[in-house]
């Protein structure tokens, strides 16, 4: 689980402006569905939580399920009214977890 | 090889030949195609809809749910929903829960938004195994739940993987 997740924002926004931001992660995503070669179940190992903190307020989480595709891409909306840091937070199964932040101006 | 197979179906049901081949590299190479059994239902849908939501009375509108008519490639299926609401401090969407009722499991997501998001709309990407229905609702700060639900046809299935 050490791979980079990706992040896509805006760095210098308009006081107010609301803004896509789309975020992607390389996870395989295992549904506990698979076997292997030998008939026996791949355990399911996946990513079940996303969120997204601004300047330490909560403003999106998802909770995710095997049913979301190999490395989950999730996109949202966020109002910026001021500049701060928006901290996203992964978590997997095994309680993993994967941190990123991105800088935002507000202008 | 193609040759032995041929012959071997002659004589022999498709999924034994299949098993004979477990061994083989063409086993290796589709094993990760064959998906488990689909075990959700329309009914296991409808109830975990109800029980993530909180109601089983829904009111339409409001709630789009954009995916293709036509998927592909179940493994990645593209979909938004967005919810038509101001998203303010007294009038917010608080979240959104999709279900598909023929995958293995009906859960996808939940979405918990806030006033914070500024705009109801969220995507991301989901397995469909078989043509099926997707459902979405959406929880609004007044209690009031919203649904809307959408058939996508699926050429090939992606929950094995």
């Amino acid at each position: 689980m050490a791979r980079k997740p990706r992040i896509k924002l805006p760095k210098s926004v308009n006081k107010g402006q609301v803004v896509q931001i789309k975020t992607l992660i390389p996870h395989k995503m295992e549904t506990g569905q698979r076997k292997n070669k030998k008939g026996g179940k791949i355990p399911r190992f996946i990513i079940n939580k996303v969120e997204a903190v601004f300047n330490g307020k909560p403003v999106v989480t998802a909770d995710l399920h095997p049913a979301i595709s190999a490395n989950p891409y999730f996109a949202f909306y966020a109002r910026i009214d001021e500049s701060g840091t928006f901290k996203f937070v992964w978590t997997d199964d095994k309680g993993g977890k994967v941190t990123t932040s991105k800088k935002v101006t507000a202008n | 090889m193609s040759n032995t197979i041929r012959k071997l179906e002659n004589t022999l049901e498709r999924r034994d030949v299949l098993k004979l081949l477990g061994l083989g590299t063409v086993a290796a190479a589709t094993g990760s195609i064959v998906s488990g059994e689909a075990l959700a239902t329309p009914d296991s849908a409808a109830k975990l809809i109800s029980k993530l939501s909180g109601t089983s009375s829904y009111k339409s509108g409001k709630i789009t749910l954009k995916m293709p008519e036509i998927a592909e490639n179940g493994a990645t299926v593209p979909l938004t929903v967005r919810v038509d609401s101001p998203m303010t401090a007294s009038s917010y969407v608080k979240s959104i829960h999709l279900a598909a009722d023929k995958n293995p499991r009906s859960e996808v997501a939940s979405f918990h938004l806030t006033p914070a998001s500024g705009k109801a709309e969220v995507s991301t990407r989901m397995r469909l195994a078989k043509t099926q229905n997707v459902i979405a609702v959406a929880v609004m700060s007044d209690g009031s739940v919203h649904r809307v639900s959408r058939l996508v046809k699926v050429t090939i299935g992606g929950c094995g993987g």
